[in-house]
């Protein structure tokens, strides 16, 4: 997603991400950013809780009209409820990321990729 | 608590897979930025997003998988009925939370009350999706110049990205 900001951006089109993952989307380096620090899946705001989703997504508008150079990071100010377990889980044993069938998918899916790769198709 | 170093989490999760290779994460030192060329409330704007959004009843023969893996880029009617758009995403965090609203990762409605309230000028005719390709390349030569076409299209002068 970074990417295309970026390449939005060189082309003249002013971006702004809401986004989960800081360290991912800093690491590529984008115009502006708006960090909800949530667990993936919910950039915008805890589901059906509208307010909440109003403010983080004024904070993306603000930072359209306001950001004065790239990498302007501004983090919302919400906290996810119920406390911080989630973001030791994340990846973890515990907690495996792709499960069953959804992993099989991926690891098929990896795997035809890596033949169009071969087949110079991608 | 800091906010969760995904870099470093995926890296060693999937060395404990496995996986002998880490995945290459994109890294730029130099960053592009364009200014707005006309105040908000007169602009036009779009939403972007990673988080395979889908309109019920439409794409059901796509093949999904791959597409996660090649990429491409499809649009939805910015008119489309909120109970039609659903995520058939798998990468999130499903312990943690849901993807039951669509407006907690694709804020269509957010973006529609914005125009509503004249804090942006017009809601662009087009929203658009873009499969996560595992391919920097294929991104930086195919799925970007596509999303830029449909933008410019379209009129648009600002875009709302949201990854998933």
């Amino acid at each position: 997603m970074s990417l295309v900001a970026r390449y939005l951006e060189e082309n003249g089109i002013p971006t702004v991400l809401i986004a989960n993952a800081r360290d991912i989307v800093e690491y590529c380096g984008v115009a502006r950013m708006v960090f909800v620090d949530y667990p993936l899946g919910n950039p915008c705001g805890r589901p059906f809780e509208v307010e909440e989703q109003r403010q983080i997504f004024a904070l993306a508008l603000a930072q359209l009209e306001n950001a004065a150079a790239p990498r302007t990071t501004v983090q919302a100010p919400q906290q996810w409820p119920g406390g911080e377990d989630w973001k030791r889980l994340i990846f973890s044993n515990e907690q495996p990321f792709l499960e069953g069938g959804v992993y099989d998918d991926w690891i098929e899916a990896k795997k035809r990729y890596k033949d169009l790769k071969e087949d110079g198709k991608v | 608590m800091s906010h969760v170093r995904y870099i470093d989490k995926t890296r060693e999760y999937y060395l404990g897979q496995g996986y002998e290779k880490p995945y290459e994460w994109a890294h730029f030192d130099e960053v592009p930025f364009s200014k707005l060329s006309k105040p908000l409330s007169e602009a036009r704007v779009s939403l972007v997003s990673t988080s395979d959004i889908t309109v019920r009843g439409e794409n059901d023969e796509d093949n999904h998988a791959e597409q996660l893996f090649v990429g491409n880029v499809y649009s939805i009617a910015a008119d489309t009925p909120l109970d039609r758009l659903y995520s058939r995403q798998e990468h999130y965090d499903k312990y943690a939370t849901n993807l039951d609203d669509v407006d907690s990762y694709f804020p269509i409605t957010r973006l529609h009350e914005a125009a509503a309230e004249g804090l942006i000028g017009s809601v662009a005719p087009r929203l658009h999706g873009v499969f996560t390709a595992y391919s920097h390349r294929r991104t930086l030569t195919v799925d970007g110049p596509e999303v830029l076409r449909r933008c410019r299209e379209d009129g648009v002068d600002a875009v709302v990205l949201t990854p998933v």
